[in-house]
This record gives structure tokens, C-alpha cells and sequence, in this order.
């Protein structure tokens, strides 16, 4: 068995190098001096760091994604916590039904949301691009709000609300002063987690796109297709460090036992 | 149902309805009507054009071959990862979640530089003279399963390091103190247990396989897949029919496969 397990973590180290192995590589491309990527990269620069601040067009689409992500957030909790809410807490006909229903836009494929929502909001529903894409990013961040959200209030003992209540505390106070406080770090991390997947969104965004109009994402896409320097993988690093920190937080928030749950 | 539940679940139903079932079961009655008559001939055109088959033979065949390779892949390593320590366990489950909540353009990207004709790759094959001229990898079918093994893999291995989470150990143990060497226990115990798992984890490869488009848009070339098609007819050439018919033969595949998979993983569950 010793032998056993020694080929097993032997072969494990090789499936986290396949996994991790290029997200280093580019890391260490980026500082390459010369137009073309190269690895091992021919000296070192921050030039293409550099270079992304200068192209106006990652600055606006950083900004896009941001505000996108950020007002998505905001719409998809106004819609999510209330749902989440009722479906945790109480017991009816149709709930399964209905949860199904609140998780649905994950089973549809990201590319076919994206086209009938082009379709529909800005043809027939004659919708502005810029609210098409914020209408989007809201559909694909809802089933995370809900689904973090209520598997944080099914550790809530509902029991104490009930005891708010019998003192006296009306509804909506409960809610505000009782329940959201004890489930605080559950909302923080739905936030977060359904900011990545937006902010990563590209299914979506590629068909919102418009005059002036795009998100980080595709205007990545767009010049990946065009053009072969290091800006990307500059750009990489960025987002690399950025999604490092937003997992720590989650991880302080609540653990990973959210990712491993089926 | 009470008003109150009603009223808390409203706003987001009607949401999801305005911009999410309507549009969709429009897309769908639309491929279905043209001239004004009832017809399938949106359909009959696309099987009948050979483009179209082998476009959708070779998604099948990319997505097939990513999710076997995804099981081989992941299978040892979340058994791995599911048997270490405590520190060494959260470590390695950091570095899963990690490239799963990392771009995939990001991630798409890395492999252009290592497949690349000047990639890391070539350069290697050619330097030591193991290739005379650089191979062409990317922008084949081969590239685009690479890039969708190193998407969906950290996937699969957090799904069965879920199930194997869960699993009973003291069957395990049982079998062992029976007699049962630790192979033969793994191969009785274990490893039929956590099948369903495997399969659950498998369809999500294979249903992301099926319909990612980042990847092959990058590490495809002009090498088509279903969802590269669809976003081609949208937005290239305009033709708003053609793709609400791919559309809807995604979302078809895409349920039957689950559909059939989940039916496989609930008959494997000796649980019932």
C-alpha cells in the first residue's frame, strides 16, 4: 500500500501541475520585454502593466464590468434574499418546484441565454444595450444569491425569530434585526461569488455588446483574437490577484464546505 | 402557499419569467414557424447540410473525450485529496477553487502560449530536434480538449471530494477488519459507492463541454463547435433563425443528456 500511496500523490503533484502550471506561465510571460509572448520570457518589464492603463479601452470595460457586476449584485439580492427567504423558511405545495424554477437560468447554456436575451430585450423588448447587459449579469447572478443564501439561513434557528415575535418585534423588524445579522457573512460571500461570475461572464456580454459598449472580458477576447503581446497576460495577473483575494475573503466568510456541496 | 410566501417569492418569479422564460419559449415557437406556416424545415435544412453534422459530431466527440479524460484525471487526485491530512486537504482544495473562479478567458489564454507555434511546446520539440518544424496543435479539436480539461477538472474533483466527503468510513473499516485488503476494500466498497458521483461530476463536464464558448473561440481557430456556430449565425452573419434553431438543439441535448445521466446515477446509487 505504501507503494500504492506514493504513486497516487506522485500523480496527484502532476494533476495540480496541468492545473496550475499555466496559470504560472502566464504570470511569468508578462514580464516580457518584447512585443511578442515568449516563454521564458527575454529579460524583465512592466511595460505591458504599463501598457494597460494606457489603452483606454481595458480602463472603460473595467469600469463597465465593475458598475455591471456591482448594480446586477444589487438588483439579483433585492430579488434573491426575499426568495431565499421564503423558500428556507417555509414549508409549502410547489416548493421544490419553485426552488427548481429560482435555479434554472444554470441549466440553461450560457451561450443560448445570452443569444434569446439579444433577441428578445433588445429587439422586441426594444431595451437600451447597456440595460440588456445589466438585465443579463442579473439572471446568471440570482441562482448563486439564492443558493448561498439559503444554505446559510438553513444553519439559522428560526426559533429565535419566533421568540423576537412573541416579544413582540414585528415582522419586518425581525427580518432586519434578527435574521440578516445572523446570516451576514452568507450574503457577504453570495455577493462575492456572484460578483466572480459576472465579472468572469463572457456567454452573456458577447452578445451586449455596442457602441462603446463591452465588458473587461470581451474586450480581452476581442484582443487576444487580434493581437499576440503581453497585455493579457499582464491583465491575467491582475485578475489572478484579484480572484485570490476575493477567495480569501469567501474563505474567511464561510469556508469552502459551499463549493463541495452538491 | 400563503400570501406572505407568495409576496416574498413574486418579484424574482416574474423577473425570471419577463426575462428568461418568455424569451426562451419564444426562441423556441419561432423555429417552428416561417412564412407564417407550421414547419420543421429549420430543423430538416440543418440536418441535411453536412457543415452542420460535423460541427455537432465534433463538439460530441471533443466534449466525450474531455469528460473521460476529466474522470481519469480527477477521479485519483479527489480520492487523493480526500484520504490527506487536514492542512494538505485545505490546501489542495484552495487550488482547486482557485482556477474555477479564475477567468476562462484567462485560463483559455495560457494555453495559446503553450501550444502556440512558437509556444512552450513547440519550442521544447524543436530545440531538442524531437520535430523538425513546429507541430500544429492549436486551434484544433486537441487544443480546445485541452483547454476544456483544464476548465472543467478542478470542477469534477471538488464534486467527488464532495461525495467522497460524505462517504461512510467505517464500511471501510469493516470491510478491512474483515480481511479485505485495501484494494480489494477500495474496489468493493468505495469505489461503487462514489460512482454516482462520478457520473454526477461527468455530466457536468460534458454539459459544460457541450456548450462553453470561451475556449473554442480561442483555442478553436476555425474550428467550429455548437456554441461558436450559434454565436457565428447571431452576430457574423445575422441569420436570427438559423441560431434560435441551434439554440434550441443545445437546450435539447443538453436535457436529454442530463436527463439520461441522472437517471444512470440515481439506478448506481445503492442507496436508492
Amino acid at each position: 500500500m505504501k507503494e500504492g500511496n506514493r504513486m497516487l500523490s506522485l500523480y496527484t503533484l502532476l494533476v495540480f501541475i496541468f492545473l496550475l502550471g499555466p496559470l504560472v506561465i502566464i504570470s511569468i510571460t508578462s514580464f516580457e520585454p518584447g512585443t511578442v509572448l515568449k516563454f521564458p520570457p527575454e529579460g524583465f518589464s512592466l511595460k505591458w502593466y504599463k501598457n494597460i492603463f494606457e489603452v483606454s479601452a481595458f480602463m472603460e470595460t473595467f469600469r463597465t464590468s465593475i458598475v455591471i457586476s456591482l448594480l446586477g449584485n444589487l438588483l439579483a439580492l433585492l430579488l434573491g434574499v426575499p426568495a431565499a427567504y421564503a423558500l428556507s423558511r417555509y414549508r409549502f405545495r410547489g416548493r421544490d418546484t419553485l426552488n427548481a424554477v429560482f435555479l434554472s437560468p444554470v441549466l440553461i447554456p450560457g451561450i443560448v441565454l445570452g443569444f434569446t436575451l439579444l433577441r428578445y430585450l433588445i429587439v422586441v423588448y426594444n431595451l437600451p444595450i447597456v440595460a440588456g447587459l445589466l438585465i443579463g449579469h442579473t439572471v446568471i447572478m440570482l441562482p448563486f444569491i439564492i443558493r448561498v443564501i439559503a444554505s446559510s439561513l438553513e444553519n439559522f434557528d428560526f426559533a429565535v425569530e419566533e421568540a423576537a415575535q412573541s416579544l413582540g418585534a414585528t415582522r419586518v423588524y425581525t427580518f432586519f434585526k434578527v435574521v440578516l445579522p445572523n446570516i451576514r457573512s452568507g450574503i457577504l460571500a453570495a455577493i462575492l461569488i456572484a460578483f466572480l461570475e459576472s465579472f468572469n461572464n463572457v456567454d452573456i456580454s458577447v452578445f451586449m455588446t455596442g457602441p462603446g459598449i463591452s465588458t473587461l472580458p470581451i474586450q480581452m477576447l476581442t484582443y487576444v483574437q487580434n493581437y499576440f503581446d503581453p497585455t493579457i497576460a499582464a491583465i491575467s495577473v491582475i485578475l489572478m490577484v484579484l480572484t485570490a483575494a476575493l477567495m480569501f475573503i469567501i474563505e474567511r466568510l464561510m469556508g469552502f464546505a459551499y463549493f463541495t456541496k452538491r | 402557499m400563503n400570501k406572505r410566501v407568495l409576496l416574498l417569492l413574486l418579484p424574482g418569479l416574474l423577473f425570471l419569467a419577463v426575462f428568461m422564460l418568455v424569451p426562451i419559449t419564444l426562441t423556441i415557437a419561432s423555429t417552428f414557424v416561417q412564412d407564417g406556416k407550421l414547419t420543421l424545415e429549420g430543423y430538416l435544412y440543418f440536418f441535411r447540410d453536412g457543415y452542420f453534422n460535423r460541427i455537432l459530431l465534433t463538439t460530441l466527440r471533443v466534449s466525450v473525450v474531455t469528460t473521460l479524460v476529466c474522470m481519469v484525471l480527477g477521479y485519483p487526485a479527489a480520492y487523493y485529496i480526500s484520504r490527506a491530512s487536514a492542512r494538505k486537504k485545505s490546501l489542495l482544495l484552495a487550488l482547486s477553487i482557485f482556477p474555477l473562479l479564475t477567468s476562462p478567458v484567462v485560463r483559455s489564454f495560457s494555453w495559446m502560449i503553450i501550444l502556440g507555434k512558437k509556444g512552450l511546446i513547440n519550442s521544447f520539440l524543436v530545440n531538442t530536434g524531437l520535430t523538425a518544424k513546429p507541430l500544429d496543435i492549436l486551434y484544433t479539436p486537441t487544443a480546445m480538449m485541452i483547454g476544456l480539461v483544464h476548465l472543467f477538472l478542478p470542477l469534477i474533483i471538488i464534486t467527488l471530494l464532495g461525495v467522497m466527503e460524505n462517504l461512510d468510513h467505517e464500511l471501510v473499516r469493516a470491510a478491512r477488519s474483515l480481511g479485505a485488503s485495501p484494494f480489494a476494500a477500495f474496489r468493493k466498497i468505495t469505489f461503487p459507492l462514489t460512482v454516482p458521483g462520478l457520473i454526477i461530476g461527468g455530466i457536468l463536464v460534458f454539459v459544460g463541454s457541450l456548450t462553453a464558448y470561451t475556449t473554442p473561440a480561442l483555442l478553436g481557430g476555425k474550428e467550429r463547435v455548437v456554441s461558436t456556430f450559434l454565436y457565428q449565425n447571431a452576430m457574423t452573419l445575422n441569420d436570427w433563425q438559423a441560431a434560435s434553431v441551434i439554440a434550441v438543439i443545445m437546450i435539447v441535448i443538453t436535457f436529454v443528456v442530463v436527463g439520461l445521466m441522472n437517471a444512470w446515477a440515481n439506478r448506481l446509487n445503492p442507496k436508492g
